[in-house]
């Protein structure tokens, strides 16, 4: 048994295990089959980047419909490509769904001049935005985002899946905020300061309130899973009920405090235009303020996920319902696209929420976290410690 | 006066916790979703003008054919931007009309300068001149903005009103002959 054997042994999981054991079924040696697996982990992080990444995009054109569609606009109808537009009914709806516009609008960050402006610290200000993705694309990794059947077990449909994935995916989920503070830091501008100290001091005010939001939840499907901290586990076990349901007061903090991490409307004090220009983003342009406009619908998408995973019942289409494990792939495909859809509803409510509510004020956004939210998640995080001592 | 001290209304529970008015205004943004959209799709509908819409300037003939200018030059004085500019010339000998002595040889208006104010449509002494509707005026240089007499007329057309006030007694006499 060589290293690779062993490494085999210990870790196959998920898809990627499944199709490596397929292949040493079939004859691959060993060996073989580890770096087929190895191979596929890398592919379906790729995959797994990639539909977070589609999302972010999509996201955008969302975002600018929904935009236009609640304010009597159409929002962007008009970008097309021209070869597309040959197709007869394909082109067009593209073209009304504004879908070609979020081509145009890559591209154009894309290839637009990139400035460096003379009075910023260089290293820092180029590392921000990077600083601000990269945490996301890993969180992307760990999400599930569908159940299959591989040896009798349900199994993750996840690049990643282990013990504390959700502690990994909140806790990387927040290093996000590095990135806004550093780009303040860097870009020595009054406005990109301030709205990287907001960040700063909201990211610190609401992770509070998110992580007690969380507790009581573990607490609760603690008793039936074998690792409350993993995502999968947690959502395999609302099969039953939706923890929404179970504990509609936590849901909502966390939502809020979600609302705040990805510093989405009405809590973005981060860059508040009203007061800070575009906050801590003021001194980017081009392709860097890409990556931290993908960056923050990325961080939205993740988010999302870890929201259905936790209270959203991750890939049951119906409280109560979810698809059966012995239809195998289909299973895996029906989850999957069930994922996908609870993501767009989510990103739409964000959407809708922006559109619908004014931007509060710094200091009520500050109150109400330690003023409000905090003695509330605590209270609620009491009250189920209780409450699990009777249910036992 | 009295100072009123206005009691502030008890804001119950739920109003305290902001919830139900955020499902109020989720409830209106998402009635507002369904709504007729309000946007003109611009180059494919065009919006509908008002019957005395002030457009691009142009210059009119009466119903015989006649260019009413008679190039007293009153539009070129009184146009705040300078966008036109008249040179007047002399009518043909042969010409039924040669009474009215004048006839603008070259008429030019500068849209590129032009405001679409409608001096000169108030000015004009013979309603020669007439702000239409059109309001999208383009070009890829300055020159093709510098429209020329025959341009204006083309775009002027036919002024349909019947004060002939040039029309000479014989012709007149001539005209009513044929049946109009």
């Amino acid at each position: 048994m060589n290293s690779f054997e062993i490494f085999l042994a210990a870790q196959t999981s998920g898809a990627a295990g499944w199709i490596a054991e397929r292949a040493s079924l079939s004859g691959v040696d060993g060996a073989g089959a580890a770096a087929l697996y190895l191979a596929l982990k890398i592919v379906f992080g790729v995959a797994a980047i990639g539909v977070v990444m589609c999302f972010a995009a999509l996201s955008v054109v969302v975002e600018r419909k929904v935009a236009g569609f609640i304010q009597g606009r159409f929002g962007p109808n008009s970008t097309y490509i021209p070869y597309l537009m040959l197709v007869p009914v394909v082109g067009k709806t593209l073209r009304r769904l504004g879908l070609m516009q979020l081509v145009a609008d890559g591209l154009k960050f894309l290839f637009k001049e990139e400035p460096l402006p003379g009075h910023v610290n260089k290293f820092w200000y180029t590392l921000a935005p990077i600083i601000s993705l990269s945490p996301v694309l890993i969180c992307a990794c760990v999400v599930p985002f569908g159940v299959f059947e591989h040896g009798g077990k349900a199994t993750a449909l996840a690049a990643a899946n282990f013990d504390l994935s959700l502690l990994f995916i909140t806790v990387l989920g927040s290093l996000g905020v590095y990135g806004a503070v550093l780009a303040g830091w860097s870009s020595n501008s009054k406005f990109s300061y301030l709205g990287g100290i907001r960040a700063g001091a909201q990211m610190i005010s609401y992770e509070l309130v998110m992580a007690l939001s969380l507790a009581p939840v573990l607490m609760w499907i603690a008793p039936r899973v074998s690792s409350p901290f993993n995502l999968f586990e947690i959502g395999m076990s609302q099969s039953g009920m939706w923890n929404i349901f179970a504990q509609p007061l936590s849901a909502l903090l966390f939502l809020l405090a979600l609302f705040a991490e990805t510093n989405r409307q009405p809590f973005d004090m981060a860059e508040s235009e009203t007061d800070l220009v575009s906050g801590f983003h003021t001194e980017y342009g081009s392709f860097k303020f890409g990556l931290f406009f993908v960056g923050e619908y990325g961080h939205m998408v993740v988010g999302s996920s870890v929201f259905i995973c936790v209270f959203l019942g991750a890939w049951s289409p119906l409280p109560g319902l979810s698809w059966p494990l012995e239809w195998g792939a289909w299973c895996g495909v029906l989850s999957f696209l069930t994922f996908i859809l609870k993501i767009l509803a989510m990103i739409f409510f964000f959407v809708w929420v922006r559109w619908t509510l004014p931007r509060f004020r710094y200091d009520h956004v500050m109150n109400l976290s330690w003023g409000k939210l905090l003695p509330l998640a605590l209270a609620n995080f009491a009250a189920y410690m209780v409450l699990a001592c009777f249910i036992k | 006066m009295a100072i009123v001290v206005v009691e502030r209304k008890k804001l119950s529970f739920w109003e305290r916790t902001y919830l139900p008015q955020i499902a109020g205004g989720l409830w209106i943004t998402l009635k507002n979703l369904f709504r007729k959209k309000v946007t003109l799709e611009y180059p494919e509908q065009r919006p509908a003008l008002p019957a005395r819409y002030r457009g691009a300037p142009t210059l009119v003939k009466d119903p015989d054919g006649r260019e009413k200018c008679v190039s007293c030059q009153l539009c070129e004085f009184v146009c705040p931007p300078k966008a036109i500019r008249v040179s007047p010339g002399a009518i043909a000998e042969g010409s039924p009309y040669s009474h009215i002595e004048k006839a603008p040889a070259k008429f030019e208006i500068n849209m590129a300068r032009c405001i679409f104010c409608g001096l000169c449509q108030e000015a004009c002494p013979e309603s020669a001149i007439v702000l239409q509707k059109e309001f999208s005026v383009n070009g890829f240089d300055r020159k093709s903005f510098i429209r020329g007499k025959a341009d204006l007329y083309e775009k002027g057309g036919v002024l349909p009103d019947n004060v002939m006030k040039w029309r000479k007694a014989s012709l007149n006499a001539e005209k009513s002959k044929g049946g109009r």
